[in-house]
């Protein structure tokens, strides 16, 4: 069930109805049982598998905190008797124990999304491996279904189980209240992923019918819509021609770039709205996930504002922990008396970004496109750290151009037109094509293939550039007005009149502009024989 | 109380720009794939008809129901619409039994090798003007493929929102009126395409035995006409393309013998009604032109007439003065496609 | 030399125009960004011969010189 079908519309009001007519107490029931349903629709297995990940991290994060209780209460019964090396000891016994639950916990649910998400991934590579040995012996592949979500519940689950087990939070001890934290079906389906001790805060509450905030919430889904429907799902078309052939090089690449630039931030920021905006209706807080990326004026500001949930869980839960671990502090040891204290200091933030960001690839697909463009990334982040102190005297050789609005501009774009290259492994077919698209960019660019034929091609007639023309401008105009405060609060605070018949446009134009169903096509509808 | 009203207000006033932008952009079937438009002129009827006739383009362009009143005093009305498919046929019957009950329903055959729903496009065709009612839902669910949504029909505005970027002066000129389209349901075409052979792909299927879904309904049709008293007789176009095979033919023969039902094959009539390829088809054999349809009613008309005993009702004042409507409307079409015809050398605006 | 004043060097080595005496939202406020912190975790470990886990890893023991202080005061303790 997408998020723009018609079932899911259908499937969310008659929930958004239920729930606030049922007694209060039941709503976060209703949620799970709505969560399950939606889950059981997309793939009638699918619940089996949420299900084992739910039970697993649940179990585990239990023994976990029964431990960390009864062993703190051990060492303060007998505070009094035992040496301090003998408390030590014992915590260091007690740590071993929590430390298999976590790793059995974290390692069967990592286990689940390897065999679903990477093993066929594995047979090709093993199979080439072999190809190129000379052997021709060859793994079968598993063709297994993904199930949806499996990225996002499992990293949530993980990241819950790792809270508990650095007493970050408590455990919850109601198996369907944690089931539902898992699953809450507005998120399944790209995230964000949510914090434990974030969502649980709303998640569970009683919530009467508000409807201030069933109407932002509203607005917030529409507006998703809109960006998805007219704008991504239009361009989407022109998009899949460009990065789908060599013909379209040069000139046509930085145009893919502009347009894929374009599409994904409307379809992936229009679908967290929807998540969040649905959330909201029902009462739930879910955390943002995209602050304007697109005016990021570097590559590590960047990433704190898009896609955020996921940036911060890798930086929470691999980032940090790998590079204060002991290992880490031993290894940077050793460097330190080799090489000085220079190379020292760099070597948990290289190892520890590098590692973070092969993992990042590796999350977004099983794909070496995703491997090289995650190590781009990193690599990326790494010279933009080593060049800070040249920026630093570059501020203040000139200061009065760089804290110009031009400037400001400048750096923008520089880290639109950086990351849409790397973006760029996400759209063609393997890493060789994308860097041969990649120098065509350069070698072979001129802008006088971009003609009014070839944009005809590609099966939107000029209304619908216009249309997307029109909706990009206005997701720029919106960015720019939340800058300083909620748009939607601004909104608010205007004559009925004005917010009312703002919400009409915005509805009409998503029903008359957004790109769903199937279209219309005049030469279908000619009568040819019967 | 002010906010009631406020509210109030702004919801009807969200509901007639939705009504007004829904029919903006719902296709008008005036000039382009006017089979759309049949549907709904049976509304315009005012009078209950003596023939009922269901089916595809095999009966809406190959008989002439003002022959049959000019000849026979027969009145009879086509309700088909472009590849109507038998379930389409049922609901159309349906809905039309509640309004009048004719002594006679005639069926065309062809349809039923079409056991499951072909294309949405044609679904729209028959379907998108049909008035609400139970079997308005009814055809729909039996009509549906499997990319298709209730909500599309009813809300068109879902479907066919897309136009909003193709419209045409078409979609503004008949924004507020609608056309005539046919004749008591027939499509008349005065020109003339001698049937030429392979000019149509044919593709003889796998398994001739008819499916059971199409015979369910037909199933149904009988049903339907048994109790209301009506008699069903089955007919066969004469169309050459496409095909209709002996296998087909038996089926149906045992089927009408079994339900004691008469059946007639045109194509076997040929000769005796003496249809001449070269020059009563307007398409290379798929349908009949002015000349072919006016010769199949005659047939029909008469058979109609003697062996069902159908009453002449042309000393019928009423009837009349309906039909004479109808033939000066039939006329006029008639002259205004062969001044085409002269004109361009082809047929343009029909 | 006092663990506060050894801390406070370590700090001042990365950032020197901070006032760490008054300074509440190290991370909060983004003074110290990833690296730092990373930097700062791994010589405090160094200085003071104590594991900083991801358990201790956390905004409030980062925040401020003083909640630092205690961090690593307690860490020693154990």
């Amino acid at each position: 069930m997408l998020l723009t079908s018609y079932n899911f519309v259908i499937f969310i009001l008659a929930c958004f109805v239920l729930y606030y007519l049922i007694p209060k107490k039941f709503q976060w029931v209703l949620l799970l049982a709505a969560s399950y349903v939606f889950y059981f629709m997309a793939g009638a297995f699918y619940p089996l598998f949420i299900l084992a990940t739910s039970i697993i991290t649940y179990f585990t994060a239990i023994w976990i905190a029964d431990r960390t209780a009864k062993d703190g209460e051990y060492l303060k019964t007998h505070r009094a008797e035992l040496s301090r090396e003998e408390k030590k000891a014992y915590r260091v016994r007690s740590n071993r124990v929590k430390k298999g639950y976590m790793l059995l916990g974290l390692l069967l649910c990592l286990g689940i999304l390897a065999v679903f998400k990477y093993a066929d991934f594995a047979v090709e590579n093993i199979n080439a491996l072999f190809a190129a040995f000379g052997s021709e012996r060859e793994l079968e592949y598993l063709d297994l279904l993904l199930p949806m979500g499996i990225s996002f519940y499992t990293f949530q689950s993980i990241g819950y189980l790792l809270d508990v087990y650095w007493e970050k939070t408590e455990a919850q001890r109601n198996l369907p209240k944690y089931m539902l934290f898992v699953s809450f079906f507005p998120q399944l389906i790209q995230g964000p992923i949510s914090r434990y001790s974030d969502l649980s805060k709303t998640l569970y509450e009683e919530h009467s019918f508000d409807w201030r905030n069933v109407r932002f919430g509203l607005e917030r889904v529409l507006w998703g819509y809109f960006k998805k429907l007219v704008v991504a799902d239009t361009i989407l078309a022109a998009v899949s021609v460009i990065i789908s052939d060599e013909y379209y090089s040069g000139a046509w690449v930085l145009l893919g770039i502009i347009f894929y630039g374009i599409e994904l931030y409307a379809d992936f920021t229009g679908g967290i709205d929807i998540t969040i905006g649905v959330a909201q209706v029902f009462g739930v807080k879910v955390q943002e996930n995209f602050i304007r990326p697109y005016f990021s004026k570097n590559i590590v500001e960047y990433w704190r504002r898009w896609h955020i949930s996921m940036g911060t869980w890798f930086r929470d839960y691999i980032f940090y922990p790998m590079s204060i671990s002991k290992s880490m502090n031993n290894l940077t040891k050793v460097c330190k008396n080799r090489f000085g204290k220079g190379v020292a200091k760099r070597v948990p933030v290289y190892l520890a970004t590098m590692v973070t960001w092969f993992a990042t690839g590796v999350w977004h697909g099983a794909s070496w496109n995703f491997i090289v463009w995650g190590l781009l990334n990193g690599v990326i982040i790494l010279i933009t750290g080593e060049l800070e102190p040249l920026y630093v005297r570059f501020r203040e050789k000139f200061p009065r151009l760089t804290t110009s609005v031009g400037y400001k501009g400048f750096q923008i774009l520089r880290t639109f037109f950086l990351m849409g290259c790397l973006r760029m492994l996400d759209c063609y077919q393997d890493v060789e094509m994308t860097f041969r698209m990649f120098i065509s960019m350069f070698r072979d660019f001129d802008p006088a293939v971009l003609t009014l034929e070839e944009f005809a091609e590609f099966g939107l007639n000029w209304q619908q550039y216009l249309v997307v023309f029109a909706g990009t401008v206005i997701m720029f105009l919106v960015s720019l007005a939340g800058r300083n405060g909620s748009v939607r609060e601004k909104i608010a605070a205007k004559p009925y009149v004005v917010r009312y018949g703002l919400f009409v446009i915005l509805f009409l134009s998503v029903i008359l502009f957004g790109s769903y169903g199937v279209g219309f096509d005049a030469t279908q509808f000619i009568y040819n024989q019967f | 109380m002010k906010i009631w009203i406020r509210r109030v207000v702004s919801v009807l006033l969200v509901i007639a720009l939705l009504l007004g932008l829904q029919r903006l952009v719902e296709p008008k079937y005036v000039t382009e794939f006017k089979e759309g438009g049949f549907t709904a002129e049976y509304y315009k009827e005012t009078m209950g008809h003596e023939v009922l006739m269901v089916g595809d383009c095999e009966l809406y362009e190959n008989f002439s129901p003002v022959t049959m009143w000019q000849k026979y005093g027969i009145t009879s009305y086509i309700r088909g619409s472009a590849q109507q498919l038998t379930w389409h046929s049922y609901y159309l019957l349906k809905e039309a039994l509640k309004r009048e009950t004719p002594d006679v329903v005639v069926f065309n055959v062809l349809e039923l090798i079409y056991d499951e729903p072909q294309r949405e496009e044609y679904n729209r065709v028959t379907l998108d003007r049909m008035k609400w009612s139970a079997e308005k839902v009814g055809a729909i669910r039996a009509s549906m493929t499997e990319e298709e949504h209730m909500l599309d029909y009813i809300f068109p505005l879902l479907r066919y929102h897309s136009r909003i970027t193709q419209l045409t002066e078409e979609d503004i000129e008949y924004y507020a009126k609608d056309t005539q389209r046919t004749i008591a349901g027939y499509y008349m075409r005065v020109d003339v395409e001698p049937y030429e052979e392979g000019a149509w792909p044919e593709e003889e299927p796998e398994d001739f035995t008819l499916g059971d879904n199409a015979m369910g309904y037909l199933d149904k049709i009988v049903q339907l006409c048994n109790d209301k008293g009506i008699r069903l007789l089955l007919v066969k176009a004469p169309s050459i393309s496409p095909i209709w095979y002996d296998e087909w033919e038996e089926q149906i023969e045992d089927y009408a013998a079994e339900n004691g039902l008469d059946y007639i094959n045109f194509l076997e009539l040929v000769d005796e009604i003496g249809i001449d390829y070269e020059e009563d088809t307007y398409d290379e054999g798929l349908h009949m032109n002015l000349s072919g349809a006016e010769k199949c009613a005659d047939y029909l008309g008469n058979f109609l007439s003697e062996e069902y005993g159908l009453a002449d009702l042309r000393e019928d004042a009423a009837t009349a003065a309906d039909w004479e409507e109808k033939v000066q409307f039939y006329e006029e079409m008639k002259a205004a496609q062969y001044e085409e015809l002269e004109e361009y050398g082809e047929i343009v605006s029909y | 030399m006092e663990t506060k004043e050894i801390i406070r060097e370590i700090l001042e080595d990365m950032h020197s125009d901070v006032d760490y005496d008054t300074e509440e939202g190290l991370v909060t406020d983004k003074v110290l960004d990833s690296f730092d912190l990373v930097s700062l975790a791994s010589e405090l470990a160094d200085e003071f011969g104590i594991q900083i886990t991801a358990k201790e890893f956390v905004e409030e023991n980062f925040n401020s010189l003083a909640a630092l202080t205690a961090m690593v005061d307690r860490l020693m303790e154990e």
